[in-house]
């Protein structure tokens, strides 16, 4: 097929070597050494001071907290972003395509900008938060305000990841499963989410990682109660703050760790939608 | 359902576990809006209010806190973060509550003795080992071979008042001669390595950047650093005169009133005046007003003459619009 007059660039064995090593470079200084330094820093004091960091009260709570505004995020943005996939791509309804649009807000919105717009809702000087106030009830600067900005910020995962698989597999399925007589719900348990369960535990993952990650919306609207409603990413930023450095350090080798075990599983799901793939494609030859 | 009965049900069970572990068995809870680097201070003052408040009323109390940059602090006061008392390290922070939420009265300064400020600091120099440029004052900053490190006064507390200390240095120095003044405070400026947004981000600077040869800051963060960091040898030099920096705290009446926490708000406060607490407050590297405490103390304190604000610019106000708004005499000396 090649000629020696038709080299194309990269083959010669120079260029391609410093391409190499430029690339390896690159992804050396900018990516592994920071990771590597979080956990040297985190355990730079020794395994005890690392276990001390991490049982302190106040970290304990914040892992709490950052745990149980995911646990409630993840089913809310499932259950939401199936409905919306399911909505979009299968049913023709004008306004659709700016639907599609519109759920990409929160990618294009940056996180700061979505607390702020939260909290002039919701804040006391606020449009509802006003008529909040004297209900009593207390959105902002407390874990339902955390839990609203984080369901905004993760909301388009699932269904970003469900909308091109299920545009891409059609509705024929789904209508067989109909005329033999499939109730909706059997519809969607036999037909739907088997062809869907790799790219919906996808939209988890990524969903769970965010959640757990998400500093600049629930920055605004936490209020930095320390115990109460300060989550992992924000007690990394107070322990630094507090000139606890090997603390800050700790705090932030967990969310290190989770953004590691995000990408091992997400691997897996990949490989894994590889394989099904390609029995696939062998069953229809 | 059986997939969403069980999603319900750990829902359920981890919204249980965290909001009772919250509501740990107090009488009574308080909301503390405090700035940033107060943590540990209020962690040791509320154990010591606890103790205090049991003796008198036999309640329990827990404090919660909440810590940030106290400007921001205040604006979420004003959002709706239902704190009861505020212990900020700027007087304007306050004034905001009051001017934008009505949240305390105006006169909240005359509620508590020393213009409720039970604690107060001033800018001190932080050197490196040996103080190889032998930096005293601040005309020593204005020279030639020495370039120091503070945060912008534009954007933090903690560089306004170092902009301020250098400022009432030179007004006492050549009296009415305004533009000598002006000539010293352009030059001190000029001799600024970095400008960092933030007291921290002025920190890392100076000390694992490595950058300038003085960074200043509160006095009593100055001592937090050199325990930070001991294998650096960082030496602390109190200059003859300083800015008196001080440390307000209000009831923010009408959160506390809503909670029902009036009372117990104010003898929080007045607590922080006790012997007892001025001590602890000492051992956090502030200066306090009780006169036994001054004495205990009077090694780690070296005496020096406090400049306030009413003397360099009359007020926090003035000085606001005089000299930090744009094109006021900040810009205005720092253009090159």
């Amino acid at each position: 097929m090649r000629t020696a007059s038709h080299l194309r660039v990269g083959d010669q064995p120079w260029v391609k070597w410093s391409l190499i090593s430029l690339a390896l470079t690159l992804v050396g200084l900018l990516l592994v050494v920071p990771l590597v330094a979080i956990f040297a820093q985190a355990f730079s004091g020794g395994l005890q001071t690392y276990v001390a960091n991490l049982t302190d009260y106040y970290t304990l709570r914040a892992i709490g907290l950052t745990l149980f505004v995911a646990a409630l995020t993840v089913p809310i943005n499932l259950v939401f972003g199936v409905f919306l996939a399911w909505l979009v791509t299968r049913f023709e309804f004008p306004g659709r395509k700016l639907l599609i649009t519109l759920i990409d807000i929160p990618f294009a919105v940056s996180p700061v900008v979505a607390g702020l717009l939260y909290l002039l809702l919701y804040g006391s000087n606020g449009w509802l938060g006003g008529w909040l106030m004297d209900q009593d009830i207390q959105l902002m600067f407390s874990w339902p305000g955390i839990l609203m900005v984080t369901v905004f910020v993760t909301c388009p995962f699932v269904a970003r990841e469900l909308i091109p698989l299920m545009q891409q597999q059609g509705r024929e399925e789904e209508e067989a499963g109909v005329t033999l007589g499939a109730s909706g719900w059997q519809l969607f348990r036999r037909v739907t989410l088997p062809n869907i369960q790799w790219a919906l535990i996808y939209g988890v993952v990524l969903t769970n990682a965010r959640a757990v990650g998400e500093f600049g919306a629930v920055s605004v609207v936490s209020g930095n109660i320390r115990g109460e409603t300060n989550t992992l990413p924000l007690h990394v930023e107070l322990l630094y703050q507090d000139y606890n450095v090997v603390g800050a350090f700790t705090s932030a080798s967990l969310l290190a760790g989770i953004a590691l075990l995000t990408l091992l599983v997400k691997s897996f799901i990949e490989w894994r939608q590889m394989r099904q793939r390609a029995a696939l494609s062998e069953e229809e030859v | 359902m059986k997939l969403a009965k069980q999603v319900k049900t750990l829902a359920a069970a981890l919204a249980l576990g965290f909001s009772a572990a919250q509501a740990q068995a107090a009488d009574q809870s308080l909301l503390n809006s405090s700035y940033d680097i107060a943590r540990e201070l209020f962690a040791s003052y509320n154990e010591h209010f606890a103790d205090y408040w049991k003796n008198k009323t036999g309640q329990t109390v827990e404090i919660r806190q909440s810590h940030g940059g106290s400007s921001r602090q205040a604006q979420a006061i004003i959002q709706g973060l239902r704190a009861d008392v505020v212990t900020y390290n700027q007087v304007t922070d306050v004034d905001v509550l009051h001017e934008r939420g009505n949240l305390l009265p105006a006169d909240w300064r005359e509620q508590l003795p020393n213009a409720s400020s039970p604690y107060y600091s001033t800018m001190a120099y932080l050197v490196r080992k040996g103080n190889p440029k032998n930096i005293q004052n601040w005309d020593d900053l204005a020279r030639e071979d020495v370039s120091s490190v503070f945060p912008n006064p534009k954007t933090s507390g903690n560089g306004r008042y170092t902009y301020l200390a250098a400022y009432g240095y030179a007004q006492q120095v050549f009296g009415d001669d305004q533009a000598a003044i002006d000539a010293f405070v352009r030059t001190f400026l000029n001799r600024v390595a970095v400008f960092d947004t933030g007291g921290r981000g002025a920190t890392t600077t100076f000390v694992e950047r490595g950058i300038g040869d003085v960074l200043l800051t509160f006095e009593s963060e100055v001592n937090n650093i050199i325990a930070e960091y001991p294998d650096h040898g960082f030496e602390v030099v109190v200059p003859k005169v300083s800015f008196l920096a001080e440390f307000p705290v209000a009831v923010v009446e009408r959160h506390a009133e809503r909670n029902g926490n009036l009372e117990l708000a104010r003898a929080y406060l007045e607590e922080l005046y006790s012997e007892d607490a001025q001590r602890l407050l000492a051992g956090f590297n502030y200066r306090v007003h009780n006169e036994t405490v001054q004495a205990e103390f009077a090694d780690q304190f070296p005496p020096l003459e406090l400049l306030t604000i009413e003397q360099i610019a009359g007020s926090w106000e003035s000085a606001m619009t005089e000299h930090f708004a744009n094109g006021g005499k900040l810009d205005q000396l720092q253009r090159r």
